[in-house]
């Protein structure tokens, strides 16, 4: 019943705020997020409580046998979830001060969002999960079409033909297996239960991958995340970028390990390779990008290859340390474009090198900053060291060589991170009269949570830990 | 190691030595404004906290105990379970006495020397921070915890040295410095999956005591330890990974001190030593790590020569001296290698800080050609530096005469590595005594407005400077030659944490009484020679060093350090611009978009073409009809 709960509170409040006003509205999406997050920390602690149990919830359809809606929160469902709606509230507050057009049907569509994406995560039924997994596209295209910047309309566009046509090839992929899946059903524990032929699932892998790939996004299926991210409104680049792009990586996990284990096998040594060859292709892009937001949409395509290669490694250290990054990645990237979003609201610049000297005038903002971006380059004690090191480990495990290669990732990282820290926050200003006010107090809130999550969860990783490794223990030999 | 007790009582003061630097970062970023110009002062007195509780373990553990124990369990997975822990054994005893020591000494000269400066209160909450990730470094009980400390004070490195944030050369060399070291980090952090993965953990205990099951030479053994050299490598700035230490110069003067010569840049060889038994095990690594160190002291001294800014001759000094101390690892002489480090410690801080000394009373002036004479001017900064002067030329008595005296007589039975070592000594000699006599001696030659700002630092200052000329003078008495028939009480000190080496390497190659005590005349004669010819080049021909635009020819090569950091622009820097650009440009929106676009063209031109059927005109349509019937027809007809 918890679950079911965690997916109405968002659903009702996104109807209510569409009948607001203004003002009112972010007020009240503030409200409807804490209010989710509130009970996704009593959830949590019941979860806690009861040993880790899954809370279960099935819904029956009459029109079809066994298809049916069946939510479910094991660990790792709970560590995702625990990240959606801890987002949530900042990326709202993240907007605070600043004027929305059409507020309500904005934050009204974000709320949904929020909705369909705990959807995904709980869902245990290919059914629902497909449907969920769907309806997240739906807010974020408006968002993204209504709200965004230059060339919105063509930008969008490929954006969401290139995901549907991806999650079609996914479709397939679940029809065909449940047409021949002993009980015609699509629920996960059955799916996982009766494996079909290892000789079918290899072209099902395929199937399957392409619409994760394209999501997570995987080197060469990434081309329309960099254009997206610069044109969203950064509220909606946060929540692709720290929410949505961790669906591909967590249906890695969910999904395609579990249903189709010999395809993974069969193929995961191009998949690994795909993910460590886009994780050095992408840094090395980062770092002569001259747009801020494209530079950190290329610095996300480098961390995410990372986590994939994690998963297809099929160990435990490398399945504990995707979750870890994601969980840290999603932290860490929502804090990069809130900062690129200041930046270029109050320059009115986005270029790289024309900005520089706001160290000066804003020594607050440039202190948080530099703590993300050293979560983002994987500090020790920072929240990206503990998933990095598991996951170089895992790519090192499987084969020595690759991680040498995947272990680039510490130098360039710290390449384009710190070039663009300094190109745009340190030295003197280039824009004459730079206005270039401190903090507010809901971006100094903002960037004070993440920042202490991003130390807390570096020194401190075992609650995370502890939700996902009885999972893991079931998913891996 | 059954044979320690373990102090349990020790661990809370032992828990407290890097937590009370870690404090004093927290209370000055937060409280910086509230503090004032207490804040400085806290900063200060908490790294004294964390000295005299160093001493306090120090006179408790002795050599003959030694603290180990895990706080809590960091990540862990499957049955890997890698611990937060520290140890403190005879060798992270003299790391920490000589970090918070001179680390204190530091932060008390700052004082004066920072005064003026607007972000006064950030300087010394970075340096509190990069104490507290240096004792991490050093108390680490694994090589994650090391490796903790090892990038914690990389970024400490690189806030301060792009401490004057506005001057974009300054930002550059603070970015080099990290990146520089992240190159290093990634062969530390590999190496760490090999032990992790083979030796079955990190911690020290666990890697060490498996490793000792290996026999002498096993490759895995030699992948490791190399790796951890180029994570060596990168932190103590040896080839080819040193250009990023000249630069760093760009720091304030105390950090130049603290982080660029006392402490930061001998994590390597502190790692090197902490890890002696894996490289003992491993000759040809030693091999490496002893030619690196010869090359890369000749390679330094030899750009010093050329050297005209005051602190960029104490860097290359300082990247030459540890090249030295690498040697000495190389050649298995671990002790003598840590004595070193020791006694370059006091004598090296003291130089910077002396730099920082006459820098501060020429008003920010760094050429050495345009001070000289200042000895009459600042008579406490120039006695001190001309201790620690003697001191790295290795006159006796003083401290750098001890300690490398003992790399030249373990060298000994190598010939050419000592030869290269003796002339690099030598060269040392000269251009520090070049530098010593450009700027104390003749007579002052900047403008009349820098002659009347001449003064001498105040106390907080000539304090510190006093102390480390004691220590610069006193400290090679810790370690006595044999010749002299004392106890050599720092390599007793140590004998605990390098016994199973000793037997691994078997006896060392000890130089008889005589052989020793000519050894030693023949260094101090060479160093004589060096400083006398220094004199008269610079003192009695008062020959002054000519403008840059003037250098010709060799000495062109050598002043532009030969034109290293040009090649690694060419080879890697300028290429890797270009390959960004490629592959946004070419593969990304050519090749791959090329492909994204002919699908959606390929979905709109099917669209298109079959949106002309649809005419609305019935005939047409009846038409289609009767013709696919009769297609269907014939199929059927054919089967």
């Amino acid at each position: 019943m918890l679950s079911l709960l965690l997916l109405l509170i968002p659903l009702v409040f996104s109807i209510v705020i569409w009948f607001t006003k203004g003002i009112t509205s972010r007020a009240a999406a503030l409200v409807g997020t804490l209010v989710q997050l509130v009970f996704t920390g009593y959830a949590y602690n019941v979860f806690l409580a009861e040993g880790s149990k899954p809370f279960e919830y099935l819904y029956q359809m009459a029109i079809k046998p066994n298809l049916v809606f069946h939510f479910s929160m094991d660990g790792i469902s709970m560590l995702m979830v625990l990240l959606t709606n801890l987002l949530l509230p900042l990326i709202v507050l993240a907007g605070f001060n600043r004027f929305t057009e059409r507020a309500n049907v904005f934050y009204s569509l974000m709320l949904l969002m929020q909705m369909a994406l705990i959807g995904v995560f709980i869902s245990f039924d290919a059914f629902g999960y497909y449907i969920f997994w769907e309806l997240a596209l739906i807010p974020i295209y408006f968002i993204a079409f209504n709200w965004g910047g230059q060339d919105r309309a063509a930008v969008t566009l490929k954006f969401f033909i290139y995901t549907l046509a991806g999650s079609l090839l996914m479709l397939f992929g679940f029809i065909y297996l449940y047409t021949y899946s002993p009980q015609n059903s699509l629920d996960w524990a059955v799916l996982k239960a009766n494996p079909i032929c290892s000789c079918e699932q290899g072209w099902i892998f395929w199937m399957l991958f392409a619409a994760f790939a394209i999501k997570i996004p995987i080197v060469p299926f990434h081309t329309w995340q960099p254009d997206t991210y610069k044109t969203a409104p950064t509220q909606g680049t946060m929540l692709l970028s720290g929410i949505m792009l961790k669906m591909g990586t967590y249906s890695l996990i969910r999904w395609l390990l579990p249903i189709v284990p010999d395809g993974f096998k069969e193929w995961q040594s191009v998949a690994i390779t795909l993910s460590v060859v886009g994780i050095v292709y992408a840094s090395v892009i980062a770092i002569m990008q001259r747009d801020l937001k494209k530079l950190l949409a290329y610095s996300s395509i480098a961390h995410v290859g990372l986590i994939s290669a994690g998963v297809f490694t099929m160990s435990r250290v490398g399945l504990q340390g995707s979750l870890t990054q994601m969980f840290a990645h999603g932290i860490n990237v929502v804090g990069l474009f809130f900062c690129a979003d200041i930046i270029m609201n109050r320059t009115g610049s986005n270029q790289v090198e024309g900005i520089g000297g706001i160290r000066k005038v804003a020594p607050r903002f440039a202190g948080w900053f530099m703590v993300i971006v050293l979560g983002s380059v994987a500090l020790p004690l920072t929240n990206g060291f503990v998933g990095e090191f598991m996951l170089l480990f895992s790519v090192y495990s499987y084969n020595t060589w690759l991680s040498v290669f995947a272990g680039l990732t510490i130098i360039l990282g710290a390449v384009y991170m710190l070039r663009m820290y300094q190109k745009v926050v340190l030295g003197d200003a280039i824009i004459e009269n730079m206005q270039f006010e401190d903090l507010k107090w809901n971006e100094q809130l903002v960037l004070g949570i993440i920042g202490v999550l991003i130390f807390a969860l570096g020194i401190y990783p075992e609650p995370i830990f502890e939700l996902i490794e009885p999972v893991l223990k079931t998913l891996t030999p | 190691m059954e044979q320690f007790i373990q102090p349990i009582n020790l661990i809370a003061p032992s828990l407290w030595v890097p937590l009370l630097p870690l404090l004093g970062f927290f209370l000055l970023t937060f409280f910086g404004k509230q503090l004032k110009s207490a804040g400085p002062w806290i900063a200060s007195l908490l790294v004294l906290g964390s000295f005299l509780l160093s001493v306090y373990l120090f006179v408790n553990l002795g050599n003959k105990q030694s603290l180990d124990y895990d706080v809590f369990t960091w990540m862990h997975w499957g049955e890997v379970s890698l611990n937060f822990g520290f140890l403190i054994d005879p060798l992270s005893l003299i790391m920490l006495l000589v970090i918070t020591g001179i680390g204190f000494l530091i932060h008390l000269y700052s004082i004066g020397y920072m005064h003026h400066d607007e972000g006064f209160v950030r300087f010394f909450s970075y340096l509190n921070l990069f104490i507290f990730f240096m004792l991490l470094l050093v108390m680490g009980n694994s090589y994650l915890i090391m490796f903790i400390g090892w990038e914690g004070v990389g970024l400490c490195s690189y806030l301060l040295i792009g401490f004057w944030y506005t001057n974009d050369a300054y930002n550059d060399a603070a970015k080099k410095a990290f990146i520089m070291n992240r190159i290093g980090d990634l062969g530390f952090l590999l190496g760490m999956f090999f032990m992790l993965f083979y030796l079955g953990g990190l911690d020290f205990a666990t890697v060490l005591s498996n490793a000792a099951e290996f026999e002498k030479g096993a490759p895995l053994l030699v992948v490791i330890t190399l790796l951890l050299f180029v994570g060596a490598m990168g932190k103590s700035a040896q080839l080819p990974l040193y250009t990023w230490l000249p630069d760093a110069m760009a720091g304030p003067t105390p950090v130049s001190a603290l982080i660029h010569a006392a402490t930061m840049v001998t994590a390597g060889i502190y790692m090197i030593v902490r890890s002696n038994i894996l490289f003992s095990l491993a000759p040809f690594t030693l091999e490496v790590v002893m030619w690196v160190g010869v090359a890369t002291s000749l390679f330094a001294a030899i750009i010093g020569i050329k050297q005209n800014d005051i602190k960029k001759v104490l860097a290359y000094s300082t990247v030459s001296q540890l090249g030295l101390m690498f040697a000495a690892l190389g050649l298995g002489a671990y002790t003598s290698g840590m004595f070193h480090v020791v006694t370059h410690a006091f004598f090296k801080a003291l130089l910077f800080l002396g730099a920082g000394s006459v820098i501060h009373a020429m008003g920010g002036e760094q050429d050495m050609r345009r001070m000289g004479g200042l000895w009459k001017y600042i008579k406490v900064t120039a006695i001190t530096f001309l201790i620690a002067t003697l001191a790295i030329s290795g006159i006796f008595p003083f401290a750098g005469f001890f300690s490398k005296d003992e790399i030249l007589a373990a060298a000994f039975h190598h010939k050419i590595v000592w030869v290269l070592l003796s002339v690099s000594s030598m060269i040392t000699a000269f251009y520090m005594f070049r530098l010593f006599f450009l700027t104390f001696f003749t007579s002052f030659r900047g403008t009349e407005e820098e002659k009347h700002h001449l003064h001498e630092s105040p106390w907080t200052m000539t304090l510190p400077l006093a102390i480390l000329s004691l220590f610069a003078i006193g400290a090679g008495f810790l370690g006595m030659p044999a010749v002299m028939h004392m106890p050599h009480w720092f390599n007793g000190f140590l004998a605990p944490v390098v016994e199973t080496s000793k037997s691994i390497l078997g006896e060392a190659h000890h130089v008889d009484h005589n052989t020793e005590i000519m050894l030693m005349l023949l260094a101090t004669a060479l160093a004589v020679t060096s400083i006398v010819i220094a004199y008269v080049f610079y003192v009695s021909r008062k020959t002054v060093p000519e403008p840059d635009t003037e250098t010709k020819g060799l000495a062109k090569w050598v002043a532009k350090k030969f034109y290293i950091d040009e090649l690694y622009n060419a080879v890697f820097v300028k290429p890797m611009m270009v390959l960004s650009d490629v592959f946004h440009v070419v593969i990304d929106k050519l090749v791959i978009d090329l492909f994204v676009n002919a699908s959606a063209w390929m979905v709109g031109f099917t669209g298109r073409t079959l949106r002309l059927v649809q005419t609305g005109n019935t005939g047409f349509y009846l038409f289609i009809m009767v013709f696919a019937m009769m297609v269907l027809l014939l199929i059927q007809l054919v089967q």
